[in-house]
């Protein structure tokens, strides 16, 4: 009996030679502009040619402005993005630059081009790979080091994991997410509850969610600590990837799915450890804090280091509270915001903008307050102006963007000012992380566009008929 | 030339604060570059700086007896967040040789190793012991002993610290990974011909 994990795990075992860790095979290796550089440098300065090109997917986020093209990037930003398209095109590999329709947040196009699939490995040189365990899949985040060894081996080193099961049991409310589940995990174990971890998320919550939401769970998965994160492929999986570019076709579509039915984890199967929450008793989540841990449901009161229960955790909570400007014990609700943003791998796909858009339509963004909407990938961009949704928000007064990394990472220009509070769809709440000063509130969607329209956080129910 | 560790006695800094995430190790703005030199300007850079660039004269980093300081000592769960190995890169850069932690987040556990940057990780018990012994003496010479897996100091217990024994061995010996796994080529090559489509 073996679970999920164990079982992708075993079937990309190439050699385990005594005293070393698992040589494992890599399907799918995604690369960016930003941790790739000195990767190819490596394979250079070694005279080494990328293995398996056609195994190798690029495309520029991280770096790229979300107006303006290349020339609105700043000069280094710009010789990254160029360095990129120069390291791609000399190892043949295929790049999505500014100008193809394939571009977007790398996590959010492997899905959506059906590269991602059920039991493959997955890498790439960011933290957020995880979001691809939604299919099913073993997918992890790796070091600039590793990059080059997955260019020019096709295969990384690892130790296998402990295999840690998540259970949601229980039925979301209405006006509660995926983002809420995950935001509500993490204020349960901690950025640390899950190192050294695989996460297998399981029960009734997860399997009543679509893949969006599966992803924006599967993505969180390394703000606990834990590189990966999975959920059991099933025919929601399968009818999101039916018909789409890279996923098999015909007969081969038959097979795939064949094969993808043998991987949940069998029944009786063992975790090293399991953790439950109930979704039914779950609320919409925000952060109070400085790391994506320190979350509450809206309607409660910032934490009071003098609960804590050591000294650590109070020297923690008075730090984050300090540079958040919240006191113990005041709501969050009501809280004045300067920026929302709508955007990032966790949550810029279309349904995430579909549910913006119904809180928003017919509303305007509060005075004072601005709003910037980034699609995940410019194929998202396109099915949502299809849909009407940027008029939506436009008409509202918000920013509609070109896709990107954006204001998650603050990167490309697009940044809190010191001391700005945004609201945030995105995934880290890391001091200056949205530009330096900058102070970050994570919240689903529908609670960052609650905010946006009232200027103040707000429970999105009261807003929903 | 890849990286070589065997044991190193140096000064140490305390940061004792928990989840230090790479955010703060090495904000974003300073990952533009397209090779690993330079990113020590970076290093911390929000809590060593006022914004207006001027040092802050608190930070432990800042202070005189930073100067020369080989070994960080900070709080549980360092490194948490990004893959970024710029973080790794910013410390070396920095002069840090090892980090000693009660526990590493894994992605940042995994890429100091991969550039000769140990993370030490030692017992909570010993951990605070060791911090209170800085606090009594800044200039405490600390040493982390890679062969015999542990951390010691003067008046102090020995440490131990567990590492990757593939790891471990090739920090000792100076070879790098990458050339151990091009030499299973061969096996490699046997595995995409039995699992092609």
């Amino acid at each position: 009996m073996r679970t999920l994990f164990q079982k992708i795990w075993d079937a990309h075992v190439v050699a385990e030679p005594p005293g070393a860790p698992a040589v494992l095979y890599i399907d799918l290796h995604l690369v960016h502009e930003v941790t790739s550089p000195q990767a190819f440098a490596v394979l250079a300065e070694r005279g080494l040619r990328v293995r398996q090109p056609g195994r190798t997917v690029a495309t520029m986020d991280h770096s790229l402005p979300t107006r303006g093209g290349y020339e609105a990037a700043d000069d280094a930003g710009r010789k990254q993005l160029h360095l990129l398209a120069a390291n791609t095109r000399a190892n043949g590999i295929p790049l999505h630059d500014l100008d193809s329709p394939g571009r977007g947040i790398v996590h959010v196009i492997g899905p959506e081009q059906g590269h991602t699939q059920p039991g493959m490995t997955i890498v790439c040189g960011d933290s957020h790979t995880s979001t691809h365990g939604a299919f099913g899949a073993l997918a992890f985040g790796i070091g600039t080091t590793e990059v080059a060894h997955v260019l020019a081996t096709q295969c990384v080193l690892q130790r296998r994991a402990k295999n840690i099961e998540v259970r949601i049991d229980g039925r979301l409310r209405p006006g509660v997410t995926a983002k809420d589940i995950i935001l509500a995990l993490l204020a349960r174990i901690g950025v640390g509850g899950g190192t050294g971890g695989v996460f297998e998320y399981t029960g009734e919550a997860i399997r009543a969610l679509d893949m969006e939401g599966r992803m924006t769970i599967c993505n969180m998965s390394i703000e606990g600590g834990a590189r990966a994160g999975l959920v059991a492929p099933d025919d929601t999986t399968f009818a999101y990837l039916a018909g789409r570019a890279h996923a098999p076709q015909g007969a081969a579509w038959d097979q795939a799915v064949a094969h993808w039915r043998t991987l949940p984890s069998d029944p009786g199967a063992a975790y090293d450890r399991s953790v439950v929450l109930d979704a039914s008793e779950l609320e919409p989540m925000v952060t109070f804090g400085t790391n994506p841990g320190q979350g509450m449901p809206i309607t409660g009161s910032v934490p009071d280091p003098a609960h804590a229960t050591d000294a650590a955790g109070r020297a923690s909570l008075e730090k984050a509270l300090g540079y958040m400007r919240l006191a113990p014990g005041q709501p969050m609700l009501g809280h004045p915001v300067d920026v929302v943003f709508l955007g990032s791998c966790t949550n810029s796909r279309l349904t995430d903008l579909r549910a913006a858009s119904r809180m928003m339509d017919g509303r305007r963004v509060a005075p004072g307050v601005r709003m910037m909407v980034v699609p995940g990938s410019q194929a998202v961009k396109a099915a949502a102006e299809a849909e009407g949704l940027d008029r939506i928000f436009l008409a509202a007064g918000a920013d509609w963007r070109e896709s990107g990394c954006s204001m998650c990472i603050a990167m490309n220009g697009d940044q809190l000012a010191p001391g700005q509070l945004a609201v945030s769809t995105s995934n880290r709440n890391f001091e200056g992380r949205q530009g330096a000063g900058g102070r970050t509130v994570l919240a689903s969607p529908l609670t960052a566009a609650a905010a946006a329209v009232t200027g103040c956080i707000t429970d999105p129910r009261t807003l929903m008929n | 030339m890849p990286p070589q560790f065997t044991t190193l006695t140096a000064r140490a800094i305390v940061l004792p604060h928990a989840d230090i995430d790479t955010d703060q190790i090495i904000p974003a703005r300073f990952l533009k570059v397209t090779d690993r030199q330079g990113l020590a300007e970076g290093l911390f850079h929000a809590w060593r700086r006022n914004a207006d660039g001027t040092p802050r004269a608190e930070f432990p980093l800042n202070r005189p007896e930073a100067a020369g300081a080989e070994i960080l000592v900070a709080g549980p769960n360092f490194g948490c967040g990004s893959s970024r190995e710029h973080a790794p890169w910013a410390l070396l850069g920095g002069g840090f040789r090892a980090v000693i932690s009660p526990y590493f987040a894994d992605i940042f556990r995994g890429n100091a190793l991969k550039n000769g940057l140990v993370p030490a990780a030692i017992a909570p018990e010993a951990h605070a012991a060791l911090a209170a012994a800085l606090e009594q003496d800044p200039a405490l010479p600390v040493t982390v002993d890679l062969q015999a897996g542990v951390v010691r100091w003067p008046g102090g217990p020995n440490a131990p610290f567990a590492t990757d024994p593939f790891a471990r061995d090739c920090l000792l010996r100076g070879v790098d990974e990458l050339g151990w796994l091009l030499a299973l080529h061969p096996e490699i090559t046997a595995y995409e011909h039995a699992h092609a489509a």
